[in-house]
C-alpha cells in the first residue's frame, strides 16, 4: 500500500509541475490542482497507514493501549480540501476571466507593458 | 499564562468583516463602520503589548486543550508588534480608501474583504502552529485574490494570473513541507516542534523540510529567484489595495521565516552561506531591477524586494545584533512601504500619472504636500536621523561581526542604489519643470474632490509620516523593542517554557 501510494504521489507532483510549465492558462490550473491532490495524499502517507485500528478508547480503559490509527493526518487533509476547493474554484474563474478580458489562453501573451500611464 | 483575550485581534475584524457584509453596498455605513473597527483594532493591539510587554508571553488554548495537542494562539513581543503595526497600517489605508476608493469598488464588497485580510493577518502573527499557520496563510491569500482582481480592468487581471498562481504554489510547497515535518516529528506545535526536530537522526530529510519552507515562504516574500510575480502585479490594483500589500503581505513571509528559522530550525553553517547568497542576490536584483523602471509603483515594487534582502541578510549573520536590525528594520519596512504606494497614489490622483519622466513641477504647486511626501522618501534611503538610519546600522554591525563581508557590501550597495533612485525621484516628480498632462475622463482628479475627501487621502499619509518620524527620532525606543525581540529570537527557551510549561522536557 504505501509502495502504491508513493508511486502515486510521485506520479501527482510529476504530471502537476509538467503541466504547470506548459503555455495555456488552463493547464497551469490542471497542474495545481494535480499537485494539490498529491500534498493531500502525501500527509495521509506520512501520517502513518494503520488498517482497522480506530482512534477510539474502548469503555473498559482509560487510555489507547494498542497501536492506533492517527486521526490527525485527516483532519489536515480535510482542512487542506476545503481550502484548495475554495482557492481553485477562484482560480478557475479568474481564467475564464482572463480568457474574455485578454481573448487568449496562452500565458506568454499575457503582456506585463502595459500602457504608459 | 492562559489568557482567551489574546484573539481579540482577530476577533475584532472578523466581527467588522461580517457586520460589514449586511451593509453590502450601502457604502457611507461601510467606511464608517470600518473605520471605527480600525481605530478599536488599534486600541486592541496598544492593549495587547502593553500587556504582553509587562507581564510576558500570553497563550490561548483553542478549546481548552492544552499544547501540544489543542491549536494554541501565542502573543509574544514580536507577535504583539506585528499586529499593532498591522492595525495602524490597517487603519491609514482604511481611511486612505475611504477618499480614493471608487463607490463601484466599495459596493462589491471592498471593505469587508479588507477586513479579511485584516484579520488573516492577524491570526498568522499570533498563532502558535504550524498548520494552523498555513490556514491563516490562506485567509491572507484568498482574501488578497479578491481585492487584487477588484474592479476587473485588464492589468489588475493580468497581474492577478501571476500572483494568484504563485502563491497558490507556495501554499502547496508549505503544505507538503508541514506534511514532512509532521512525518518526521508528530507534531505541529511549534514550541513541541522545536525540542523534537531537534532530537530527529535524520538530518538530512530536516534539512529537507528546511529548504521547502524556506521556498514556500521565499516565494511570498519575494527573495530572488522568486520574486518574478512581485513586480507583475503590485502596480495593478488600486493604490489602497497596493499599499496593503506592500507593507504587510511580504512581511508576512518573513515574519515566518523568522519564525521558523529561529524556533523550529536553527540554520547550520551551510543554510547560513545560503541565506546569505540569496539575500545578495535579492538585493541586487531589486536594485537593478528599480534603477532602470519609469513607474513609480514598479519602482517601489522592486525597492520592496531589494529591501527584503536586507532582512534576509540580517538572518544570514544570525547573531542577536543583526537580529535587532532585523526587527528595526522590519518595523521600519512596514510603515514606510505602505506610505509609499499611498504617496504614488496620491501623485496619481493630482497629476494621472504614475509616469516619472511625465510627472515633474510637483514642489512649486504643491510645496507642503512635497514636504511631506519628502519623509517616507528619505525615511527609505535612511538618511539620519530618519527611520532606515538606525537599522542599517545594526544589520552592518551584525554582518561585520560574523565577517560576512559580501553581504554586508551588498546593503550597502543597496541603500547606495536606493539613494540614486530616490534622488531620481525627487528631481524627475518634484524639481523638474513640469508640463500639462492631457486630462483622462476617467480619473477623479484631487483638484475635483470635496474637501472632505481631499483630507480622507492626505490624513493617512501624515499619520504613517508622523509614524516614522516617531520610529527615527523615538529609535531609543524601537531599539529597546527590537532588542527584547531579538533575545528572544536567540534564545527561545523563553517560548518554549511558557508555551509547554510543565511539559517542557527541559525543566527538571
Amino acid at each position: 500500500m504505501e509502495i502504491l501510494l508513493i508511486i502515486i504521489i510521485g506520479l501527482l507532483y510529476a504530471s502537476g509541475i509538467y503541466m504547470m510549465l506548459r503555455r495555456s492558462l488552463v493547464k497551469l490550473i490542471i497542474g495545481l490542482i494535480l499537485i494539490g491532490h498529491g500534498v493531500n495524499l502525501l500527509i495521509f502517507l506520512v501520517g502513518g497507514i494503520v488498517k482497522g485500528k480506530p482512534p477510539v478508547i474502548s469503555e473498559s480503559m482509560q487510555t489507547l493501549a494498542d497501536i492506533y490509527a492517527d486521526p490527525i493526518p485527516q483532519a489536515l487533509i480535510l482542512t487542506a480540501i476545503v481550502i484548495s476547493f475554495g482557492l481553485q474554484s477562484f482560480a478557475i474563474i479568474l481564467i475564464k476571466r482572463t480568457y474574455k478580458v485578454v481573448k487568449t489562453d496562452d500565458l506568454d501573451e499575457l503582456n506585463p507593458q502595459g500602457e504608459e500611464i | 499564562m492562559n489568557n482567551p483575550l489574546i484573539v481579540l485581534p482577530v476577533i475584532v475584524q472578523l466581527a467588522t468583516a461580517v457586520i460589514l457584509i449586511f451593509f453590502w453596498g450601502k457604502t457611507t455605513i461601510q467606511k464608517t463602520l470600518s473605520l471605527i473597527a480600525g481605530v478599536i483594532n488599534v486600541g486592541v493591539a496598544v492593549w495587547l503589548f502593553k500587556l504582553v510587554w509587562v507581564e510576558g508571553i500570553q497563550l490561548m488554548h483553542g478549546g481548552g486543550w492544552q499544547p501540544p495537542f489543542g491549536i494554541t494562539f501565542v502573543a509574544d513581543v514580536f507577535s504583539a508588534v506585528m499586529v499593532l503595526l498591522t492595525a495602524i497600517c490597517g487603519i491609514a489605508v482604511t481611511q486612505y480608501a475611504t477618499g480614493s476608493i471608487r463607490n463601484k469598488l466599495a459596493r462589491f464588497g471592498f471593505y469587508p474583504i479588507l477586513h479579511f485580510l485584516l484579520m488573516g493577518l492577524n491570526g498568522a502573527f499570533l498563532t502558535g502552529d504550524i498548520f494552523n499557520l498555513y490556514v491563516w496563510f490562506e485567509v491572507i491569500i484568498i482574501s488578497s485574490f479578491v481585492l487584487i482582481t477588484l474592479g476587473g480592468e485588464k492589468i489588475q487581471i493580468e497581474g492577478a494570473v501571476k500572483y494568484v498562481t504563485m502563491n497558490l504554489l507556495a501554499s502547496i510547497v508549505f503544505l507538503t513541507a508541514i506534511a514532512l515535518l509532521y512525518g518526521l516529528t508528530g507534531s505541529l506545535n511549534m514550541a513541541d516542534l522545536s525540542l523534537k526536530v531537534a532530537e530527529v537522526d535524520n538530518r538530512t530529510l530536516i534539512n529537507v523540510t528546511a529548504a521547502l519552507f524556506f521556498i514556500g515562504f521565499g516565494i511570498k516574500s519575494a527573495i530572488f529567484p522568486l520574486y518574478f510575480w512581485l513586480p507583475a502585479s503590485y502596480h495593478a490594483p488600486p493604490p489602497a489595495v497596493s499599499a496593503i500589500f506592500a507593507g504587510l503581505l511580504t512581511k508576512v513571509g518573513i515574519y515566518a521565516i523568522l519564525r521558523v528559522f529561529t524556533l523550529i530550525f536553527v540554520p547550520d553553517d551551510f543554510m547560513q552561506q545560503l541565506i546569505s547568497w540569496v539575500a545578495v542576490l535579492t538585493i541586487i536584483t531589486g536594485a537593478l531591477g528599480a534603477l532602470i523602471q519609469n513607474n513609480l509603483r514598479e519602482i517601489f515594487s522592486y525597492l520592496i524586494i531589494c529591501h527584503i534582502g536586507f532582512m534576509i541578510a540580517g538572518l544570514g549573520y544570525y547573531s542577536e545584533v543583526a537580529f535587532i536590525g532585523v526587527i528595526f528594520y522590519l518595523i521600519h519596512d512596514i510603515i514606510v512601504k505602505t506610505n509609499l504606494y499611498l504617496v504614488a497614489g496620491l501623485i496619481y490622483k493630482i497629476k494621472g500619472s504614475f509616469n516619472i519622466k511625465r510627472l515633474g513641477g510637483f514642489y512649486k504647486h504643491y510645496p507642503k504636500l512635497s514636504l511631506l511626501m519628502a519623509v517616507p522618501l528619505f525615511s527609505l534611503v535612511g538618511v539620519p536621523p530618519l527611520s532606515g538610519f538606525w537599522a542599517k546600522i545594526f544589520l552592518i554591525e551584525g554582518g561585520f561581526a560574523d565577517g560576512q563581508y559580501l553581504s554586508v557590501l551588498a546593503i550597502i550597495l543597496g541603500s547606495v542604489v536606493t539613494l540614486i533612485i530616490i534622488a531620481k525621484i525627487w528631481t524627475e516628480v518634484f524639481w523638474k519643470e513640469g508640463v500639462e498632462l492631457p486630462k483622462r475622463e476617467y480619473i477623479k482628479y484631487f483638484h475635483e474632490l470635496r474637501p472632505s475627501k481631499q483630507q480622507a487621502v492626505v490624513i493617512p499619509i501624515i499619520l504613517l509620516a508622523t509614524s516614522s518620524l516617531f520610529i527615527g527620532f523615538g529609535a531609543e525606543y524601537v531599539i529597546q523593542v527590537s532588542k527584547h525581540i531579538a533575545a528572544d529570537l536567540t534564545d527561545t527557551s523563553s517560548y518554549i517554557e511558557a508555551v509547554l510549561g510543565s511539559l517542557n522536557p527541559l525543566q527538571p
